[in-house]
């Protein structure tokens, strides 16, 4: 269609051709620039998850041919306990991270906000944490709440209040693993706290000549200001929960002292199936039982749910980005 | 300490540094101390961490909490124990690799994505975003599948390769800073007689350095820290295994030695220290951009 226009176009005058050639030569470089990370985002993104929903109605081992089994696998999931025990444990992390880290985050950014000395110091200490391999935070908190040795177990104990057994018990081994995220959620803090940074000095100086204190101006003028950066914690927090793998997976393990983590199922989960997020039971059927359409069917739940959660930060950012173009430059 | 760099971010310039009434000196005391509480909250872990990965074997299993002598030689003796070596090379290299291949593919997308006008741009960017949230075990399976039959599995490379063509939060992350880079450089270049590519290397590439830079951090010690990959495609394979993955099981091996599994613990947060040490500015830079400027 434009090409046929673009040809009339050249063909009626001599600056319109430079216009056409020049405009050919700009299609030319978008695509040479975008070429790679298309056919990559194709190969990794697009095709799988094509395939991924395409497996889900089949029962695939790996290594005899796919067979159609139609909607068996999402049947299954409702006669499958431990999947329906998945889901439980991924919704405690996905309410409780989500208020925990989102809170911490923004009473800790607060707190900062308002430090007159030390701040750069502070900072970085409740920011390292978070570069921190997860399997290190998670070993790091193992030691921290050990019971009977751990430092925690000896301050609760200074209080008179015996220590749980963190990740040995059913009861608390999620909240030992909510710890360990709170511990590594200094990311989220500084982007918050930066937030905090850029409300205009003018309000929170019109607020106190109208005699509001630091908490009315807290809630009546931060609050407000930074709402989009909290929906930001709410979302990235709500993903976060959603892929938790690796803590579950070594605080899995390491409570139960095995040796081997790679190929032992029989510590997934551990203590009773606490720690079995939904990614672990995903992995558990895919790549050790090789229950691969039934992994795919799993794989194909979480997909339409973090889609969801995706597409409510998405319409906020399609806003900011209107209104980035609605400017004169554009 | 040098923390001069830190604070001149974080604080905004005011002439009262030190507070004059009693109201106010009560509420900076309180400020600060919880500011120092929560100083020591994340800190502390860490020092514990330390304290027992340099205690004896013995002391180690019991509930002390400053060493009685200072072993010193357990960050050596953990190499013996296991061939950490082998694992810090198999993480060099998939971290260093994909590093690498996230610079040459995402640069110029990221460029098409904050400079140029095309059909098609917003579109291309929320799918960006959309690959960026996805969780990495929705499309495990097939690729996982591909990759087997291709017979890579067992080794980092089905790891490695998709940053040469493809690194959705790297691509966001680069296309925020450039963004920010002021068009009227680029139009300057262009009325010089520069092309778009000339345009891309010798104005955009150098006025991003610091984006590029924290990209890269986290590029780096996402991929260090990564542990689902390696497990997927290695988790077999032990001479394949990078540190992360390989500290999961040595808790596991050496149970009874919390001061070796710890100075191992320690040794793979070191990276991460000594970047963040080096460039903190690009670090807290970078992360704000993930965020704010959404």
């Amino acid at each position: 269609m434009t090409a046929t226009l673009d040809r009339v176009d050249a063909a009626r005058t001599a600056p319109a051709r430079g216009r056409s050639r020049a405009r050919a030569r700009h299609r030319l470089t978008v695509l040479a620039l975008m070429a790679p990370a298309a056919v990559g985002f194709t190969v990794f993104f697009g095709y799988p998850l094509v395939a991924t929903v395409v497996f889900s109605f089949t029962d695939y081992d790996l290594i005899n041919p796919p067979e159609w089994v139609g909607f068996a696998n999402y049947a299954y999931m409702l006669r499958d306990e431990l999947f329906l025990t998945a889901v439980h444990n991924t919704l405690w992390f996905v309410v409780a991270l989500t208020v925990l880290r989102v809170v911490f985050a923004l009473g800790v950014a607060s707190v900062v906000a308002r430090l007159k000395s030390g701040v750069g110091l502070v900072r970085t200490l409740c920011y390292l944490p978070s570069l921190a391999p997860p399997v290190a935070a998670t070993l790091v908190f193992f030691l921290v709440l050990r019971p009977n040795e751990g430092p925690l177990d000896k301050l609760l104990g200074w209080f008179g209040v015996e220590s749980p057994l963190w990740f040995a018990d059913p009861a608390w081994s999620k909240p030992g693993i909510a710890a360990v995220m709170l511990w590594v959620s200094g990311d989220l803090m500084i982007i918050i706290l930066a937030a905090i940074l850029d409300v205009p000095q003018e309000q929170y100086e019109a607020a106190e000549l109208d005699g509001a204190g630091v908490v009315r101006r807290w809630w009546h003028i931060t609050l407000p200001t930074i709402s989009p950066v909290l929906l930001f914690g709410v979302v990235n927090s709500i993903i976060v929960a959603l892929q938790l793998f690796t803590q579950a997976v070594v605080a899995g393990s390491a409570a139960s002292g095995a040796a081997d983590i790679t190929g032992n199922t029989r510590y997934l989960g551990f203590p009773e199936n606490s720690t079995l997020t939904f990614p672990v039971w995903l992995y558990t059927q895919g790549f050790r039982y090789f229950d691969m359409g039934y992994a795919s069917a799993m794989a194909t739940v979480l997909f339409v749910i973090s889609f969801a959660a995706t597409a409510l930060l998405v319409q906020r950012m399609r806003k900011a980005t209107h209104q980035e173009e609605g400017g004169p430059g554009a | 300490m040098s923390t001069a760099t830190l604070t001149d971010t974080g604080r905004r310039p005011g002439p009262d540094r030190r507070p004059r009434n009693p109201r106010a000196v009560l509420d900076w005391v309180a400020v600060h101390s919880i500011g120092l509480a929560l100083a020591l909250m994340f800190a502390l872990p860490i020092v514990f961490v330390f304290l027992t990965a340099v205690m004896s074997d013995g002391q180690a299993f019991t509930p002390d909490l400053w060493p009685r002598e200072w072993h010193w030689g357990n960050f050596l003796e953990v190499f013996d124990k296991a061939p950490l070596l082998k694992y810090l090379g198999n993480s060099l290299l998939y971290s260093l690799l994909a590093t690498a291949g996230m610079l040459l593919s995402s640069i110029p997308a990221a460029y098409a994505l904050a400079r140029l006008k095309w059909r098609g741009r917003n579109a291309a960017f929320l799918l960006v975003v959309g690959a960026m949230m996805l969780p990495p075990q929705v499309v495990a399976v097939p690729l996982y599948d591909t990759w087997s039959s291709l017979g890579l599995t067992g080794t980092l490379w089905p790891l490695i390769a998709p940053y040469f063509l493809f690194d959705a939060f790297s691509i966001f992350l680069l296309r925020q800073f450039i963004v920010t880079i002021p068009q009227s450089y680029v139009d300057a270049a262009r009325v010089d007689g520069c092309s778009e590519f000339q345009a891309l290397v010798r104005i955009v590439v150098p006025m991003a350095r610091p984006g590029i830079a924290a990209t890269a951090l986290f590029c780096f010690l996402y991929t260090w820290n990564d542990y689902f990959g390696p497990l997927l495609y290695t988790g077999e394979k032990p001479d394949q295994w990078t540190l992360s993955l390989a500290l999961s099981s040595f808790k596991g091996l050496h149970h009874v030695q919390w001061n070796l599994a710890m100075a191992v613990t320690l040794l793979t947060m070191v990276p991460a220290v000594v970047l963040f040490a080096f460039a903190q500015r690009s670090f807290v830079k970078g992360i704000t951009f993930t965020g704010v400027k959404g």
